[in-house]
């Protein structure tokens, strides 16, 4: 069963059609990779299902359920789990207080409990660090910079703790945008071990935007393009590597000896 | 410098205080507090009940604005809900002062609720304009309600009395504030321990990611409000017993601009900055004052020529503060730690 299904999902901005009938099947248990020229709609697909847009047609369906008229955090509260393309870590707490917060939806303490800090409030906090600090903590290693701000990390670790806020939620999907963009090569390849971990051990379906093609092709199961708001590709990675229609979207309209031929036109005008 | 703490249990290491020493500090703070008011004057201790009670509003307000990322301009008006709701509960129904003052804090939380509603449409600058709308609103109130406010003329209240004693002097009445403003503060300080305390900074950092991992904007944003408006109802309740009357003219909007500058001053979102701050926009008036009065022995007529003065050096060291330290107070404090960590090995 698929575990996340795009149907037919439209989306404007005024005269902007940021989405055209887009449909996306995420199959389960797989990593399946969005890819496509900037300003394609890849962010505002992932915002439509996270429920930070409401498309205007179409459904979306998680495991599924119409999730469509769903907000935000009953989303989250179903297991979609999620990472921003620009890091969006709350600056004000500590990498522990984070990733704690990423278990917001999986705790329950009420006022009370929290202000006397007995009963369920000791009880569920107990239990969830000791849950992060074995299952995300130790997996990601992050456990030496659990106390340390997260402003004053490096970029990759900021990266990676954004990852571990998603996994402390223990999503059963899970949106990454962009995971690896701006990182050196050894950032890059621990990021794309971590992401096959996440989907080998914990068994969680994942589906990313991603614009470093090394790593889409390598990882993904299963790869979507999109170009001004519509699919025009879809299927195993190495098809559509090969599609014509997705490296004219990638290049541009000429094909490599026309582009040749006009570079050395240009150099002999020159 | 502070060294091994060790912990066996994460239990352990969630807790409110981590070492020992931490703990002894706390119980020399206690002990202190415990032991001031036999060695005190009624003027310090004068001093310090008025510096609670500040220090219960700021601490309401630092949760709201410090915490949440809410501006309010109605910490003071919702202290006056407190305040009359006191009032009214001992001149009319004599129940006694714990209920009246849990009551004034409960009507002040639903005052609260409803003030805080446009929080959910508007941030920033907006937000602050419409609780000033609130705060008006509410002052209108308490002016023209004569059956329940007396009007302009305002109410006496009778000081609460606790095992047969009036707590009607500083000295008697510093068992009273001083003992609920610590524990008040204990309870904001649990507060951010926890998974609502942690929901208030992600909105205040970066709402719509709170969102999309699951917060609920609305409900939170108006929980804060509401923990606020209790804050501020319970010290409005201990003003109105402390001072024994009350009028429109106790609330006014500067009060609120005064709460909202010692929450700046003192520390934004920092239980701290919440003391350190209700300290300093109280005493610091006073200290002048003291000044000044050294002053006089050198100088003729020196409290006629510098009484202007004071309001003036006091509003620059609040613009002192935003500018040379927008951190506030708290971060002074925490430098302070930091150099201590590693004396006497200096880096």
């Amino acid at each position: 069963m698929s575990t996340l299904e795009v149907d037919n999902v439209s989306l404007s901005f005024g005269g902007v059609n940021a989405l055209n009938a887009v449909s996306v099947t995420v199959e389960a248990g797989g990593i399946t990779a969005l890819i496509g020229p900037n300003g394609a709609g890849k962010t505002s697909l992932f915002n439509a299902v996270s429920g930070f847009y409401r498309p205007q047609a179409g459904r979306v369906l998680f495991e599924g359920r119409d999730i469509s008229a769903l907000r935000c955090p009953q989303r989250a509260a179903l297991g979609i789990g999620r990472t921003f393309q620009n890091i969006a870590l709350f600056r004000g707490m500590t990498v522990l207080d984070n990733v704690k917060l990423g278990a917001h939806v999986r705790t329950r303490t009420g006022l009370f409990s929290a202000l006397w800090y007995l009963g369920r409030a000791r009880r569920e906090e107990t239990q969830i660090r000791e849950q992060i600090e074995r299952e995300v903590f130790d997996f990601l290693e992050i456990d030496h910079i659990r106390r340390h701000p997260v402003a004053a990390l490096p970029y990759g670790l900021q990266k990676r703790v954004e990852l571990a806020r998603a996994l402390a939620m223990r999503p059963r999907l899970l949106l990454l945008d962009e995971p690896v963009a701006g990182m050196n090569r050894e950032e890059k390849e621990d990021m794309a071990r971590f992401i096959l971990d996440v989907k080998e051990q914990w068994g969680v379906t994942i589906l990313m935007v991603e614009h470093d093609m090394g790593m889409v092709m390598d990882i993904s199961d299963q790869v979507y393009v999109l170009n001004f708001g519509q699919v025009i590709a879809s299927g195993r990675p190495e098809t559509v590597q090969a599609n014509p229609e997705v490296i004219e979207a990638y290049l541009g309209t000429d094909d490599m000896t026309t582009l040749r031929r006009r570079l050395r036109g240009e150099s002999e005008a020159a | 410098m502070r060294i091994g703490s060790p912990k066996e249990t994460y239990a352990a290491d969630e807790a409110l205080f981590r070492t020992r020493t931490q703990w002894a500090w706390f119980g020399v703070l206690l002990a202190a507090l415990a032991g001031f008011p036999f060695v005190a004057n009624l003027y310090w201790l004068y001093l310090v009940c008025l510096v609670s009670i500040n220090v219960i509003a700021v601490t309401g307000l630092n949760v709201l604005t410090g915490y949440t990322g809410q501006v309010s301009l109605g910490q003071a008006a919702f202290m006056g809900v407190g305040a009359y709701t006191v009032a009214w509960l001992e001149n009319h129904t004599g129940s006694p002062f714990p209920v009246n003052l849990l009551a004034g804090s409960v009507v002040a939380t639903g005052v609260g609720l409803i003030a805080g509603l446009p929080s959910l449409r508007v941030k920033g600058l907006y937000l602050a304009i419409a609780t000033i709308a609130a705060s008006f609103i509410l002052l209108f109130i308490f002016k023209n309600w004569e059956s329940v406010t007396n009007g302009t003329r305002g109410i006496g209240i009778e000081p609460p009395s606790a095992f047969g004693v009036a707590l009607e002097n500083p000295d008697t009445f510093y068992w009273l504030v001083v003992p609920v403003t610590v524990v008040m503060l204990l309870l904001a300080s649990n507060l951010f321990r926890t998974r609502i305390g942690r929901a208030f900074i992600a909105i205040r950092d970066r709402d719509i990611s709170a969102s999309v991992l699951g917060i609920d904007l609305p409900r939170y944003k108006l929980m804060s409000f509401g923990i606020s408006a209790f804050y501020a109802g319970m010290a409005g309740g201990l003003y109105a017993y402390f001072f024994g009357s009350i009028n429109p003219e106790s609330f006014p909007l500067l009060m609120s601009i005064f709460l909202l500058a010692a929450v700046i001053v003192g520390g934004m979102g920092s239980m701290l900055g919440s003391i350190l701050g209700g300290i300093f926009m109280t005493l610091v008036p006073e200290l002048l004052r003291y000044g000044i009065d050294f002053l006089g022995l050198f100088m003729e007529n020196a409290s006629a020529v510098l009484s202007p003065v004071r309001t003036v050096v006091f509003g620059l060291l609040i613009v002192g503060f935003l500018l040379f330290e927008p951190l506030g107070l708290a971060e002074i404090w925490r430098r302070i730690r930091r150099f201590f960590h590693l004396w006497p090995f200096r880096t």
